[in-house]
């Protein structure tokens, strides 16, 4: 199938439509590309390096940073008290009294929060720095679960809760049709944090002018512009002083560079103080601990449906997560796909209930996807869970209920336009094309020999090109009015000849690997008739120079309906222009004259011809010449925007996208039933995204949403424990797909234009992250027989939903990084005289493991420098150390925390002891609590750590008795390990 | 015994792609840092900085291995292979070509160390099949592309070199 | 993730080695392929004083049989055991076992020892010199020793190498005429830590069965003929394990008895 849409002629050699390998490939393979990192710095630049917060929760009691000052290459070092004086907090989209700066100023919300920055010559010094620095945290309770936030501690104290938005919204009637309804089927899920985490991390390197007041930035940033207000805004200048520019390549983002804004104002604050550029280059270890990461999102979803199984309404209840601050643009998550929160399918009664949690954890950003994966989980699940119930099969079920073939456009009830497609055709075709019978053929066999193999559904709508209204419907209609209308979804280009007659193009897209240069050179060369390697196309943006706007920037997929097109646009208007400047050369009317082949020449008589660059070039040396009405130099910017994007209705309906693609997935998996591991057997999707421009390109971007959904399906986690430490923070614990773990993809496409966009293109890179989570988890749920309610589908988390009751053992089995443990020990002296050492300071830091200076800060309370660790990782730290409920000499408490790089620890052990005909038996128990870098990256030490520590502990104790070790029985250390369930 | 003592720089020299280079590193100066901030060789992409990711590969000796897990100062007298390396002045090498005509690569910062390790699977093992060249590919990370392309082009390579043979 | 600072030394022979830690001790760590020791040292994790760098001595790049071992040099790449001609005759669990150990490009530069000193339960090397009772010889300028496998690994990450010491070599003893070994592994990624691996040798009248990824050190039993599934319950039990990101506890002692399972089998049917 193939249709023109709005271009008129269809043209055989048109560049557009065809797989032309990329233009910006020969610098990439060859290493001659250039990221962030490899443009050129001054010699005075300076790096910085971030002290960030090891717990999740906590008041900075005392930062002291005079020691890491007075370190060798040290140039300056910037806490919270500077960004306060140097500037304001980031601006957001609900008003709310949660003010956050680039560096936390009173309190730590989370896992890797700024603390304090260091500048120095070279990154090594900077780090050799953050050692130096100490700080004293009171720690609060972590709030970390979303449920447990409605509840829990507030973080933002200036507020009343930690929900930071609520709405509820109705359209067309849906307590009448529940309340009537047939059947109701209900659900409750959990979508889980995760990131697309791109190959590079975020670069910035800014300089400040303070005789301009102004600031330059170069940042891997890719939009949205909105927040190039935030920016300016935090940074206390009007937009025209911070000048944002972006490198000519960047390593990937899908989303996620959005969130490098905050440290463009963190190094403009820095190269302000420092009166010096300044760069900094996050490392993988930051980036995965405290960069952004996707909603997560507890959903109950209710659907009301006929006995034959329509859905005739929707009842979403959404608790949003969107970490410790509400960034912006959050809760942008949560209304992207308002307009679409019916997916593919014609269900006219709808409500929702948003609400919007803070909890301790990072807070969240842009990702592939945005807010699509986090609705068509639950929405996807429930149907199948509905077809279950009803006794449907779940794709009859699914057809039934798509919007209808002829519908289009449609306004679904929330008020999105859907612009075109033909959904069931597509689904009927996809059915055929890929080999769904056979499919269900191989599950029949499957299951005949007894293994778990099933097959699962998914279809979406994939909304592209933001209506940058979308985000006031979290506004009643009367705050709108207030705040006046936002609207449209402006796209710019700029593309002109300069003197040589050759062309080149500009545009206020950022891409990171998408190939815009190859695709907006192929709309460009079909326009001039000539080859997109004549085609020149920039894709560094400068905002001091280049035109853009607020919808700026590459996301929201909205390059191929929006850039492109206003770079067609542009393309167009340009050769008008031409086209008059060439009617007089050639003495021809300007509908006689046409391209070709770099030539521009009288239709009708060819030999009638000029070189186009020729011509061109004459608007540059000869303006005088140049005919009237072809205007003067020819350079030509566009500006589009689409007239279907308004701001929401007064009943809060809203087109929050430009155009919809239709993608129907289906696929197969097995699973292993000793291991849990699922393997996608096969996996089909099909898209309708409109007229594709470069199929090749198409289809990459289609494999790149899909390895990430089938990462976020089966993989990916940005786990944290439940004392709010962060547990992913290598890429050995973050577990992005490999080669091995990828699956075989089979691309369908349909190409049904989009009646609004120029090109009748639409976007189709996020799809398969929305998709193909949800299609994975109805494949599993089918192999399985069980509802699937969350992700990831680990071996892991399968095994727990699938094991039946243990086979029993004795060991003590320790939980997660809440260390519990007890035990008792033999020490041959009195209980007099084990209370007396630990009463006592020198005797008691002599016990301690690791303690170098004990001092005393109080009644029965130290202070104390230790080194810490297990085997042969060692940190130092300082240590706080107290003795309470003491009752002499019976039993006490023992409470003490411990802080350095590595991280921080606390911990409580009640100690008791008990006359023996030997001497005492001292009997424990405890826990301990540890977060920061060492609970990241070495999450599987920490038992044997703490374990080897305690018993370190106990071994001391004995030594401080004076009863030499050997006298011992030379089993006690094996039974005291016994004990604690380590065995050698 | 050669001692090079902290926080000193010490003279380092070695062959960069056949050419002699010469610098000055802190015994802790990773590779990776030395071939990128002191050498000018941008080519070679840092992407984790703990042996994952694998975007830093290089060759050494002939041996694709993680520029981030050496330092400089091991790289005296050794010979050093980096994507700068692989290709004439004016045109792409059979995996370059290959990577492109399947669309192998997207944003490209992987794809430098994707090149180091296939070209040394190449040389030693021209006749390796596809879960040969996967098992080989696994110690890299792509996030554009789904690995599709990238397998494809490699496997295409390697029949065509294989066959040659 | 900047390594902090250390002094770099690169001696000529182990004796110039080992004179370094006898001065230095503690403070000073070997780098034999730096795969594990690099990356904790970028995330200053470790911070050596001084680090020693073996992988270029001659004396210690040496795979030898000597008295039912394969001998295999503190200098030897995972990579360059792995390509060894006689390994799977000689030893095939290390040739199952090998291809598991990280990936081509690490255990290119990886050596074997490194990982035994690394002393990382969840990695292979330390379960296969465990399985197989291998040993480890140790040097230091006090003289020579050696330690066997069950002596070696003290725990997580934690060996019985003195800190004036260096491991010089590692012995696998060579497979006996008619035992049988086996081994399976369950990473979440190809190329990961193991959440559990079991690796088993067995002959006419035993078995014996390692499980690497659950303890704080492989744990190793020696089971007689037949198994049966309550001894691998007692076994899973037996090996402690936690919770941690990846995989609960549970979920690994199902592992250990079903792959457990697997592996016993394996061997049994090929002893039959």
């Amino acid at each position: 199938m193939w249709r023109t849409g709005k271009v008129n002629k269809t043209n055989n050699n048109a560049w557009i439509g065809r797989s032309i390998a990329r233009l910006e490939d020969p610098a990439l393979l060859r290493g001659g590309a250039r990221f962030a990192d490899d443009l050129a710095t001054p010699a005075n630049v300076c790096h910085a390096a971030f002290m960030r917060s090891p717990i999740a929760h906590g008041e900075i009691v005392a930062l002291d940073t005079a020691a890491a000052r007075a370190m060798p290459g040290v140039v300056a070092i910037i806490t919270g008290a500077e960004m306060l004086a140097h500037s304001a907090p980031f601006i957001t989209g609900v008003k709310v009294a949660a003010p956050q700066y680039a560096l936390a100023t009173d309190r730590v919300r989370y896992v890797g929060e700024p603390v304090a920055m260091v500048l120095a010559h070279d990154r090594y010094r900077a780090e050799d720095a953050l050692e130096a620095i100490n700080v004293e945290y009171a720690p609060l309770t972590p709030v970390l679960d979303a449920m447990a936030a409605l509840e829990g501690l507030v973080l933002h104290p200036d507020t009343n809760s930690n929900v930071l938005h609520e709405r509820y919204f109705s359209y067309g009637d849906p307590e009448g049709v529940f309340a009537a309804a047939a059947h109701v089927v209900a659900g409750t899920y959990h979508y889980p944090r995760n990131s697309c985490t791109p190959l590079e991390c975020f670069c910035v390197i800014a300089d400040y002018d303070p005789g301009e007041d102004a600031f330059e930035v170069t940042a891997n940033f890719q939009g949205p512009y909105t927040l190039h207000t935030v920016m300016s805004r935090s940074l206390k200048v009007p937009g025209n002083r911070l000048r944002l520019k972006t490198p000519p390549a960047s390593g990937g983002s899908y989303g996620v560079k959005q969130a490098v804004f905050p440290y463009v104002v963190a190094l403009g604050v820095a190269a302000k103080i420092a009166g010096r550029p300044v760069k900094w280059l996050e490392d993988r270890f930051e980036h995965l601990t405290a960069a952004t990461s996707a909603t997560n999102r507890v959903t109950t979803l209710r659907a009301a449906l006929d006995k034959e199984g329509r859905v005739l309404a929707l009842d979403w209840d959404q608790l949003e997560d969107c970490g410790a601050y509400l960034r912006a643009p959050e809760p942008a998550t949560l209304y992207r796909m308002h307009g679409n929160m019916t997916g593919a399918y014609a269900i006219e009664n709808l409500a929702i209930h948003n609400r919007v949690v803070v909890t301790n954890k990072t807070p969240t950003g842009l990702m592939r996807g945005f807010g699509g994966p986090q609705i068509y989980f639950p929405l996807e699940r429930l149907l199948d869970k509905a077809a279950a119930e009803l006794g449907l099969d779940p794709l009859a079920l699914r057809r039934r209920n798509l919007v209808p073939s002829g519908a289009m456009p449609y306004r679904t009830a929330p008020g999105a336009l859907l612009d075109s497609g033909d959904y069931t055709t597509s689904l009927d075709r996809a059915v055929a094309d890929g080999g769904l019978d056979d499919l269900l053929s191989r599950r029949d066999a499957a299951r005949a020999e007894g293994r778990l193999y099933g097959i699962g559904y998914s279809v979406v709508v994939e909304p592209s090109i933001s209506n940058m209204g979308y985000i006031t419907t979290l506004l009643s209609p009367e705050q709108r009015d207030r705040a006046g209308a936002k609207n449209g979804a402006l796209a710019t280009a700029t593309v002109g000849f300069d003197p040589s007659g050759a062309i080149s193009v500009a545009v206020s897209s950022v891409p990171q690997g998408q190939g815009h240069r190859t695709v907006l050179a192929q709309v460009v060369a079909d326009v001039f008739a000539i080859t997109p390697k004549d085609v020149s196309v920039m894709t560094e943006h400068d905002t001091a120079k280049d035109p853009w706007s607020i919808a700026s920037g590459n996301y929201a997929s909205r390059f191929a309906g929006a850039v492109a097109g206003a770079t067609h646009r542009a393309a167009i208007s340009l050769r008008d222009r031409l086209t008059l400047i060439a009617a007089a050369d050639l003495n021809v009317p300007p509908d006689e004259v046409a391209y070709g082949a770099g030539r521009i020449f009288a239709q009708h008589n060819p030999d009638n011809a000029l070189p186009l660059g020729r011509l061109a070039a004459k608007a540059h040396w000869s303006p005088l010449s140049i005919p009237d009405g072809a205007g003067v130099g020819l350079r030509e910017t566009a500006f589009w925007n689409m007239a279907e994007l308004t701001e929401p209705d007064e009943g809060d309906r809203i087109n929050s996208s430009g155009a919809y693609g239709f993608i129907f997935d289906f696929c197969g998996v097995e699973i292993d039933p000793d291991t849990f591991a699922v393997r996608v057997d096969r996996y089909v999707t099909m898209h309708d995204a409109g007229r594709l421009l470069n199929p090749m390109l198409a289809d990459g971007q289609i494999r790149g949403g899909f390895a990430h959904g089938l990462g976020a399906a089966l993989l990916e986690e940005l786990s944290y424990a439940p004392d709010g430490g962060f547990q992913a923070g290598t890429l050995a614990d973050y577990l992005a797909p490999t080669v091995m773990e990828i699956a075989e993809l089979t691309i369908l496409h349909d190409q049904t234009p989009s009646p609004f966009t120029p090109l009748g293109a639409k976007g189709l890179g996020e799809g398969n992250a929305m998709s193909t989570p949800v299609c994975i988890a109805n494949a599993v749920s089918d192999a399985l027989g069980r509802e699937i309610t969350a992700l990831p589908l680990t071996r892991s988390n399968l095994a727990e939903l699938m094991l039946e009751a243990e086979p029993p053992g004795k060991a003590k089995v320790f939980h997660g990084h809440a260390l519990e443990g007890r035990g008792s020990t033999a020490v041959p002296a009195s209980p007099e005289e084990v209370w007396a050492i630990l009463l006592d300071d020198n005797r008691l830091a002599a016990v301690i493991p690791g303690c170098h200076d004990l001092v005393k800060s109080g009644d029965n309370s130290y202070r104390a420098d230790v080194t810490l660790g297990v085997g042969p990782i060692k940190g130092r730290f300082a240590a706080k150390v107290a003795l309470q409920d003491l009752d002499p000499p019976q039993s006490l408490r023992l409470v003490g925390s411990a802080t350095g790089p590595l991280g921080r620890s606390e911990g409580e052990g009640h100690i008791s002891l008990h006359p023996t005909r030997e001497g005492t038996q001292v009997d424990y128990a405890y826990t301990v609590r540890i977060s920061g870098k060492v609970a990241a990256v070495g999450g599987r030490m920490m038992d044997g750590a703490v374990r080897a520590l305690i018993n370190l502990f106990f071994k001391r104790l004995v030594s401080q008795t004076g009863v030499r070790e050997e006298r011992f029985d030379p089993s006690f250390w094996e039974r005291l390990l016994a004990l604690l369930g380590v065995n050698r | 015994m050669r001692y090079l003592e902290a926080g000193k720089r010490h003279a380092v020299r070695f062959t960069l792609n056949g050419e002699l280079v010469e610098g000055e590193a802190e015994p802790r100066l990773l590779l990776s840092d030395f071939l990128r901030q002191t050498l000018g060789a941008y080519g070679t992409h840092v992407g984790c900085e703990h042996g994952s990711c694998g975007a830093c590969t290089i060759r050494v000796d002939g041996k694709a291995v993680r520029a981030c897990l050496l330092y400089a100062v091991q790289m005296q007298d050794r010979a050093v292979t980096t994507v700068e390396g692989l290709a004439a002045p004016d045109g792409l090498n059979a995996l370059q070509a290959a990577l492109q005509k399947h669309h192998g690569l997207q944003c490209g910062f992987c794809t430098p160390g994707i090149l180091m390790s296939l070209e040394q699977l190449l040389e030693e093992e021209p006749g390796a099949d596809e879960a040969r060249i996967r098992d080989v590919l696994s110690g890299h990370i792509c996030r554009c592309t789904g690995y599709h392309g990238i397998v494809q082009a490699a496997v295409e390579v390697f029949g065509e070199v294989f066959g040659k043979r | 993730m900047k390594p902090a600072a250390f002094d770099y030394a690169c001696p000529d022979n182990v004796g110039e080695a080992l004179t370094i830690l006898a001065e230095r001790g503690a403070g000073a760590r070997i780098c034999a392929g730096g795969q594990s020791l690099g990356a904790m040292m970028n995330l200053r994790l470790m911070s050596p004083e001084v680090l020693i760098d073996i992988a270029g001595l001659d004396e210690l790049k040496s795979i030898a049989m000597t008295g039912g071992a394969i001998e295999v040099g503190a200098a030897v790449t995972q990579a360059e055991l792995l390509a060894w001609p006689d390994l799977a005759k000689t030893q095939p669990l290390l040739a199952w076992m090998l291809p598991w150990v990280g990936h081509y490009q690490t255990r290119q530069r990886g050596t074997i020892c490194g990982s035994l000193a690394h002393g990382d339960p969840s990695s292979e090397l330390p379960l296969a010199l465990a399985v197989l009772e291998g040993e480890v010889l140790l040097a230091s300028r006090r003289g020579r020793r050696v330690v066997a496998a069950k002596d070696f690994q003290l725990g997580m990450m934690a060996t019985d190498i003195a800190d004036d010491e260096m491991v010089v070599a590692a012995r696998f003893p060579t497979a006996q005429v008619g035992a049988v070994s086996a081994f399976h592994e369950i990473a979440q990624r190809h190329g990961d830590f193991a959440i559990v691996a079991v690796a088993a040798v067995g002959n006419r009248n035993s078995v014996r069965l390692g499980v690497g990824g659950v303890a704080d050190s492989p744990g190793v039993i020696e089971l007689k003929w037949p198994v049966n599934n309550d001894q691998l319950n007692d076994f899973a039990w037996s090996l402690g394990g936690a919770d941690d990101q990846h995989a609960t506890a549970r979920y690994r002692r199902e592992l250990v008895r079903r792959i457990g399972r697997r592996v016993v089998d394996e061997v049994r049917d090929a002893l039959s």
